[in-house]
């Protein structure tokens, strides 16, 4: 034994007569992570969230969370001698005087929109592949209270620096709190400390967003990633590979090397960003009075929808018995992303009252062979760039000399007519990939290669696919719609029958498939 | 599943294939090699960064392709920091990829639900557990504690009603009174009639004394927008006209859908515009929604000169400014 | 001594554009200046007449120009945006039709039929020297950035309208449009923003317009839309991109 394998093995032994760790160590080093590059995206936002751990930090060493009025006299010139609040001085001060200072303020900046970015990517990748279903349900519930959170969290740093932008986004804030029935203008004036913008708001969204918040991510965050430890992750379907196993790399040392490898490629490429590429410039904005504004007030790109909903709502606000309720706030602000939200949420458990499949899966479907499912993610997809284009409508109308006007009927529009046109569509497209699968199954791959018939036809010599592609065309499986009965044996109507109308209708509507090939179909057609 | 029987047949795990650095020596050792050079950029990144840290001042430009006239230390500081760790990921997975086990590993998965024997336990325990406390017994005890349970969630929102004052009716109050003179924003001068041209605009606030201070709070309800047209082209009724001054038309800039300052004025068009959700007002008809998601006019300001021919505000504002609330009657 | 580098910095580049003064060089004399009338109703009766009148009185297609003003002429005709080219939604800026000489020609012709704001001279316009470029960005933010943005980078107006980016806009210019209101523009009177504050402005606008890139490309100055942009396809390109070959099989 080297004198190195001797210190090392007094630690472990020390370290586990007191905890016991060995065992559940070496359980755990053995571990097997299935390999796929979607896996990682999950990975990204993780990622992101460290870096936005450690820039923000260093960014908190300086930063000055007070609406205290007073005169500049930094680095940057051209704000000299002007009244701003500490919080916009601070943030100057950072960007111009602490050395590395900009770079830590864009790389949290930077790291805040990709981590944003992965959390939305990761959610379609287990949205499309059904890696939501039993027994992971609790964990797509985290997930999506983790997205909302992240944009809670967005929107409160965005609006820390006290600059014309994030103060103009507070403004909106506010009005959307003070629009609520009944509590709106106390709670908005709880929240402001009085009318806005007051100076108490950013010293406690400050707290919020550098302790409440985080601690909160910490703990959903650490759930998350222990279910999916315990749970064992999911894997893509192919040969060898069944709802019973796990097919990967073990952590110990591949993994490791991998996903500890890919935290610096994360953090590698924020930092290269937030070198080469300027983001929140809050020097240009000028400090926040309510008296001005910029043209293109944008807020950050996963708020961007929301701020196109608002745009295009219709102007709508109702007065009755000395009140008023702002449909026009309430509806784009509250109501829609409050119904979109939960329905995602609770899209888990709609699923599979549906299927009425209550049974565990592991293994990922392929999008094209559940098309209900892919069809109604890619209509809220539409639905969410739509709202997303009419968020940038000013910019673009400039960039493509369009007019706000037209984007802004488009949005409202097509609002209501793409995402249903979305879903046919999709359902469709994933039909016909479904039967192409079964034809290159049953027919095997186009050559390419021409060959004469005796009679003088020409065909196309097809070539068969390996046993390993069949299996993967047609591992999944096809269940029959659920057999509902109106009426009971004796010719009673059943209670609930229009829930029971609804479920029959959506379970065939989610059964429709074009039907995969079997190894009969094969045998028969070999016989030809 | 009837389906199931006749399915086409897993053919199992492919066999593994080896890498080239698993089976020739040459290949390993240049991997490792590959490693070691992505290793060393990365320190060589660190060096970078170090060096751009102290040699470089803030205040270097220089001309980079791309990006323009560029700050040195903020450039070659970010690219050190992003070499050195890109490089580190890039080494270990290029690592890890060629050099360590790529056998595929298989291992089982094992139900979550628990035994019956354990379950059916649990059952027992909690409910031994309970019988044990009394809590289905003792009725009274159960109820009091629901109750201080529930008042002791209250104290938190009792302890926070200090976080603001009531509003009260500050929503609805500006600081406009009679005879408050409009003054520029910024600079703070009172304007003359005559000082705006026709097709003039100006941005103004209500003159405070000498020396006092203007919140932030007064500002988000106070600004006004001065425009100036040629009095024929209003299209108002009589009282609105009245609030007119020869053309001069004033406005709350405080936008009634959400607040933002709306002071975007088409000239020819004679339309205000909020840049934040494209409201659109029209001037000549007293500030009426012609496109986009505000329900409300801006709220008009009664205005007139006063003995020095300085511009005024008749009275204060008729109706709250800014965005709807609650307790807003109309 | 960083915040005097910085400044140098920053307006080292706004010097160098100076004003091209194509008015009021030298006083002229009367004769000088009824012949450069004279020279300018030539130009007016065969470029402009045919849309503003024989008389300015204007037309269903284009406004009168009676007192409209040296300034006026002098910013639409010398940025290019008179002779108009396309009746379109909006008129741009673009290559000048005539040169300096016409240009002073026709806006001495039009402001000799009915007086209006006059072409600033070099001697007024020097924002160097009289402006401050913290006071001009509060005033622009106030005034200007609701329609012309942040940066002095253009924005949407309504029904295709735009007010469009400054960068590039001569000082003399600027100050013309601040004093006529040039189509949706509307006026800033000098009771409300001073002559002194006027060059304020442009000050500002001039330092906008050299400022470096203190933090890396600029994405065009536009806001958030571009920023968001470039998250999802540089960032999440080049990060998906290593994903995909980290968890690609080595040979």
């Amino acid at each position: 034994m080297t004198a190195r394998e001797k210190i090392a093995g007094s630690v472990a032994n020390y370290v586990d007569e007191r905890t016991g760790a060995a065992k559940w160590m070496k359980k755990n080093l053995t571990k097997v992570f299935p390999d796929h590059w979607s896996f990682l995206l999950g990975e990204i936002a993780l990622y992101s969230f460290v870096i936005l751990l450690l820039s923000g930090t260093f960014l908190t060493f300086w930063f000055d969370p007070s609406q205290r009025e007073v005169i500049y006299e930094g680095a940057y010139a051209p704000l000299e001698g002007l009244k701003m609040s500490a919080a916009y001085a601070s943030t100057l001060h950072i960007s111009f005087e602490v050395r590395g200072g900009l770079l830590m303020r864009q790389i949290h900046h930077w790291a805040a929109l990709i981590f944003m970015a992965a959390i939305v990517v990761h959610l379609m990748r287990v949205y499309f592949t059904g890696a939501f279903r039993k027994p992971r349900e609790f964990n797509w519930i985290i997930g999506v209270g983790l997205l909302t959170l992240g944009i809670v969290e967005g929107f409160l740093g965005y609006s820390l620096p006290d600059d014309l932008l994030s103060g103009t986004g507070i403004r909106i804030a506010e009005a959307i709190i003070q629009a609520l029935p009944l509590v709106g203008s106390y709670l908005a004036f709880f929240a402001f400390g009085g009318a806005f913008p007051g100076e108490a708001f950013i010293p406690r969204i400050y707290t919020v967003h550098v302790l409440l918040l985080p601690g909160a991510f910490l703990a959903l965050i650490t759930v998350h990633l222990m279910l999916v430890w315990y749970q064992k992750h999911t894997q893509y379907p192919g040969p060898g590979r069944t709802e019973k196993n796990v097919v990967g790399y073990p952590l110990m040392p591949v993994y490791m090397a991998k996903a500890g490898g890919f935290f610096f490629i994360v953090f590698g490429v924020t930092a290269f960003l937030g070198a080469v590429a300027s983001i929140n410039p809050i020097w240009l904005y000028g400090p926040y009075t309510p008296g001005q504004i910029s043209a293109g007030s944008q807020p950050d790109w996963y708020m961007g929808w929301l701020d196109g909903l608002v745009r295009m709502s219709p102007p709508l606000e109702s007065h009755f018995f000395g009140h008023t309720v702002s449909w026009n706030i309430l509806i784009p602000g509250l109501i829609v992303p409050g119904i979109l939200f939960t329905g995602m949420a609770l899209y888990p458990f709609i699923e599979s009252w549906i299927t009425g499949d209550k049974r565990e899966h592991h293994l990922l479907d392929r999008p094209r062979n559940v098309p209900n499912r892919t069809a109604l993610g890619v209509m809220s997809l539409t639905f969410m760039l739509v709202a997303l284009i009419n968020g940038g409508n000013d910019i673009i109308a400039t960039t493509f000399d369009l007019t706000i006007n037209q984007i802004m009927w488009f949005s409202r529009i097509g609002i209501l007519i793409l995402p249903p046109l979305a879903f046919v569509i999709t359902k469709r497209l994933c039909l016909s990939l479904q039967r192409a699968d079964r034809d290159l199954v049953l027919h095997g791959r186009e050559t390419g290669r021409l060959v004469m018939m005796e009679h003088g036809e020409f065909v196309e010599v097809h070539e068969p696919i390996s046993a390993e592609k069949a299996w993967l065309l047609t591992q999944h499986e096809q269940n029959p719609a659920l057999a509902l009965e109106e009426s009971d044996l004796r010719g009673v109507r059943r209670p609930g029958v229009l829930k029971n109308k609804l479920r029959a209708r959506m379970s065939k509507a989610h059964a429709v498939a074009v039907p995969k090939a079997t190894a009969a179909d094969l045998k028969e057609i070999e016989h030809h | 599943m009837s389906n199931e029987i006749e399915a086409i047949k897993d053919p199992g795990l492919p066999a593994h294939v080896h890498r080239r650095a698993d089976t020739d020596p040459k290949a390993a050792k240049k991997a490792e090699r590959q490693v070691a050079i992505l290793f060393l950029l990365s320190a060589l990144g660190t060096v970078t960064l170090i060096g751009s840290y102290i040699f470089i001042p803030q205040d270097v430009f220089f001309y980079f392709p791309v990006l323009g006239n560029t700050n040195a230390h903020q450039l070659f500081l970010g690219l050190g920091m992003a070499a050195s760790l890109f490089f580190i990921g890039m080494g270990a997975i290029h690592w890890a990829k060629t050099l360590m086990p790529d056998e595929e590993v298989i291992i089982q998965r094992h139900e979550f639900r628990s035994p019956d024997e354990d379950r059916a336990e649990f059952i027992k325990t909690v409910k031994e557990g309970a019988a044990a406390a009394g809590l289905g017994r003792r009725s009274l005890i159960k109820r009091s504690l629901g109750l201080s349970l529930g008042l002791v969630g209250l104290s938190p929102l009792i302890l926070l009603g200090d976080l603001g004052p009531l509003p009260g009716d500050e929503l609805s109050k500006t600081s406009w009174k009679a005879g408050t003179r409009l003054v520029t924003d910024p600079g703070d001068r009172p304007i003359r009639a005559e000082d705006l041209e026709v097709g003039a605009v100006a941005q103004t606030l209500p003159e405070i004394e000498p020396g006092a201070h203007r919140a932030l709070s007064d500002i988000g309800k106070d600004a006004v927008l001065l425009i100036r047209l040629r009095p024929e082209e209003f299209n108002l009724d009589a009282e609105r006209l009245s609030w007119t001054y020869e053309g001069i038309i004033a406005f709350s800039k405080i936008c009634s859908h959400m607040g933002c300052a709306v002071a975007l004025y088409e000239q020819q068009t004679k339309h205000l515009l909020c840049p934040c959700h494209q409201s659109t007002f029209d001037v000549t008809r007293a500030a009426k929604v012609i496109f986009g998601p505000s329900a409300r006019p801006l709220p008009q300001l009664a205005i007139t000169v006063d003995s020095e021919g300085y511009l005024v505000a008749q009275s204060p504002f008729n109706e709250p400014v800014g965005p709807s609330f609650w307790e807003r009657s109309s | 001594m960083a915040p005097l580098l910085l400044a140098l910095a920053l307006f080292s580049i706004g010097t160098t554009f100076s004003v091209a003064g194509a008015a009021t060089s030298t006083p002229l004399t009367a004769a000088e200046r009824s012949a450069l009338i004279d020279e300018g109703q030539r130009i007016f009766l065969k470029g402009c007449s045919s849309c503003h009148g024989l008389n300015l009185e204007g037309s269903a297609i284009a406004p009168s120009l009676i007192g409209v003003g040296a300034a006026s002429v002098d910013f639409q005709v010398a940025t290019g945006r008179m002779p108009v080219a396309d009746m379109s939604q909006q008129i741009t800026r673009k290559d000048p039709v005539y040169n300096e000489k016409e240009v002073e020609a026709l806006a001495a012709y039009v402001s000799s039929l009915a007086p209006g704001p006059d072409v600033p001279g070099e001697e007024s316009l020097n924002y160097e020297r009289n402006g401050s470029t913290a006071e001009g960005g509060e005033l622009f933010r106030t005034n200007c950035a609701m329609c012309h943005n942040f940066a002095a980078q253009g924005g949407a107006l309504t029904q295709g309208k735009y007010a469009p980016t400054l960068m590039g806009v001569t000082p003399r210019h600027i100050y013309e449009a601040l004093i006529t209101g040039p189509q949706s523009m509307p006026v800033f009177s000098d009771k409300t923003i001073t002559p002194a504050e006027k060059l304020s402005i442009i000050k500002w606008i001039k330092a906008a317009e050299a400022e470096p890139q203190l933090g890396g490309a600029s994405l065009g100055r536009v806001g958030p839309v571009t920023e968001g942009l470039l998250v999802w396809t540089l960032g999440l390109g080049l990060l998906v991109g290593v994903a995909v070959w980290l968890a690609m099989k080595a040979r």
